[in-house]
């Protein structure tokens, strides 16, 4: 218990201490959410209606998807697991305390936007507070469940990048945050259907807003909670110590099976 | 009692095509230091890392306190400490942070003697991105003793380290030898592996060329003392003089260097001869074979001017 709370306090610290991941972490989400609020209030009032689940789920991705994965790499180019390796300091901890402490770094942001959204900028609030923190719980499970995973299958940081984007960028066009699903052309809202943030911010406005969602909203809490269950357990599975020690249990390629819950989804709805 | 703490039997490694280690065995035993020598690419590191458990044998069997730690390196962690050649921490953990984390993980109170010891204390606070290499080095000698493990594996441990810290760290190896800790050490350090060393064996293209204690092998060699002479005078600048004993000498910066299979008999001689000669003796050496010199006798680089 010493260890991991030794080792949960240094990777807070970290997570507010390294001047990239505080960026990623707190100043880039929450300069971000001033900025739409101030100018979407302005341009498309609606926004309003789920401009804090929107700016909820850009914070997760912005800390797990562009934050999360990239020390994890450095860190075994640096050989830093294998010093930890030989310290007895266990795979699961290397992976899950960054993901829990960055957990609590995006909770913090969530819950400013939380508290300043309304009042400043007239956005929709929450009608069930529980169902909103279950899906604030599910989604940051998810999205840091993935940034573990991009973490581990990448083989160095430009490869993080390449990954860490290539889930960012479409989640942030068509995942629902800057213009909802309905008002995408078909085929885009398809695509949109294989990613996190669709189901945030479908299960969000279902379970938290109680709007009027199509198909139920617990459906999108429950590919969330898979989606994260397989993507820690499969960045478990292929966590590499070393990159020179090439020899993982299995292709970095079966990490596309923690996508499977999302494509369930698209196929079904 | 078995007294063997490590023991290696056929231990091979490879990679791809390249044989690193080649089926060696070694044992060492409870409180003895065992250096490893070799040029580079030699397998020290190789046979190291698989002993420590970072690395799967390919062949042969590993046993480290009787545990193998390629099956189970968790039983290893609480008893070896390891400074690796190559390892790092997160740039912004501080000095004082890694103790604590290493120490919790270990179960141990964090142990901020051996960071005064190793000249860290007043970087407690730094952080790893700050330090020098040397401090680095420092640093990870420090979490590898922290929690006083049975047997410690060093990689390297001097290299990048200033004299007053190499000299605190050869100290600090005697005080770990007393309280019986079993150190196995890989080095470039030939002086270092002769001064500390109770054992060692050289590697060559990952096979081991010789074993021993540093006497036995500077003595299977070819056993020559070298005698380095200055006169004022020329009385020994002809080279058809013969001294008792000397197979072979050079000249070298104003030296006239013999070697000896039996250095009295010699320097006598030679004392003798610039006596007579009417010559005036500037400066005499007499260095017996040292490890290094049997290392590049074995290695074939000696340099046989």
């Amino acid at each position: 218990m010493r260890a991991f709370i030794n080792h949960f306090s240094f990777e807070f610290r970290t997570g507010i201490r390294n001047k990239s991941l505080l960026l990623l972490n707190y100043l880039f989400p929450l300069a971000f959410y001033a900025m739409m609020g101030l100018l979407m209030a302005e341009l498309n009032p609606t926004f309003l209606d789920t401009m804090i689940p929107a700016m909820i789920v850009f914070a997760a991705l912005s800390s797990m998807v562009l934050g999360l994965p990239n020390p994890l790499v450095s860190a075994r180019e640096a050989g830093i697991f294998r010093s930890y390796k030989i310290n007895g300091i266990p795979a699961v901890s290397i992976l899950t305390i960054p993901a829990l402490t960055t957990v609590v770094h995006t909770i913090v942001v969530a819950a400013i936007i939380s508290a300043t959204a309304t009042r400043f900028f007239d956005a929709a609030s929450p009608v069930n507070w529980a169902g909103f923190a279950l899906v604030l719980l599910l989604t940051v499970f998810s999205i840091a469940g993935i940034g573990v995973l991009v973490g581990v299958i990448s083989s160095d940081s430009h490869s993080t990048v390449l990954w860490s984007q290539l889930i960012f960028l479409p989640s942030m066009m068509l995942g629902g945050l800057m213009i909802p699903s309905s008002m995408l052309p078909e085929v885009l809202s398809k695509i949109g259907m294989l990613l996190p943030s669709t189901y945030a911010m479908h299960a969000f406005q279902g379970l938290a807003w109680k709007v009027d969602t199509g198909f139920d909203p617990l459906w999108s809490a429950i590919i969330l909670l898979a989606s994260g269950i397989l993507s820690f357990g499969l960045a478990i599975y292929l966590f590499s110590w070393d990159r020179h020690n090439t020899t993982r249990r299995a292709h970095p390629l079966l990490a596309f099976l923690s996508w499977l819950p999302y494509i369930v989804g698209a196929l079904l709805w | 009692m078995n007294d063997s703490i490590i023991e290696a039997t056929d231990f091979r490694k490879t990679y791809g095509d390249l044989v690193a280690v080649d089926s060696i065995s070694l044992e060492v035993k409870r409180g003895e230091i065992f250096g490893l020598l070799g040029p580079n690419g030699a397998g020290k590191t190789s046979t190291l890392e698989a002993l420590e458990g970072l690395r799967s044998p390919d062949g042969g069997s590993l046993q480290v306190m009787g545990i193998n730690p390629t099956r189970e390196p968790h039983k290893l962690r609480k008893l070896v400490g390891v400074q690796l050649q190559t390892s790092g921490l997160p740039d912004s953990i501080r000095v004082n942070e890694a103790m604590e984390l290493f120490c919790a993980y270990h179960n141990v109170a964090p142990n901020y003697d051996v960071l005064k010891r190793l000249g860290l204390e007043e970087k407690m606070s730094r952080q790893y991105y700050m330090l020098s290499a040397g401090q680095k080095r420092r640093l990870a000698l420090a979490l590898a003793i922290a929690h006083n493990p049975s047997v410690l594996f060093l990689d390297e441990p001097t290299a990048g380290l200033d004299v007053p810290s190499r000299i605190e760290l050869h100290k600090l190896m005697g005080e770990l030898k007393e309280a019986d800790t079993t150190i196995m050490l890989a080095t470039h350090d030939m002086a270092e592996a002769e001064k500390l060393a109770d054992r060692v064996a050289i590697l060559l293209r990952g096979r081991i060329a010789a074993t021993g204690t540093p006497r036995e092998l500077t003595a299977t060699g070819s056993g020559l003392t070298k005698v380095s002479v200055r006169t004022s005078g020329s009385s020994l600048s002809d080279p058809d003089i013969a001294f008792p004993a000397v197979t072979q000498h050079s000249v070298k910066d104003e030296y006239t260097i013999y070697y000896s299979t039996d250095p009295g008999p010699t320097v006598s001689a030679i004392i003798a001869h610039i006596k007579e000669q009417k010559d005036t003796l500037v400066d005499l050496r007499v260095e017996r074979p040292s490890l290094e010199e049997r290392f590049l006798e074995l290695t074939g680089t000696r340099n046989t001017q």
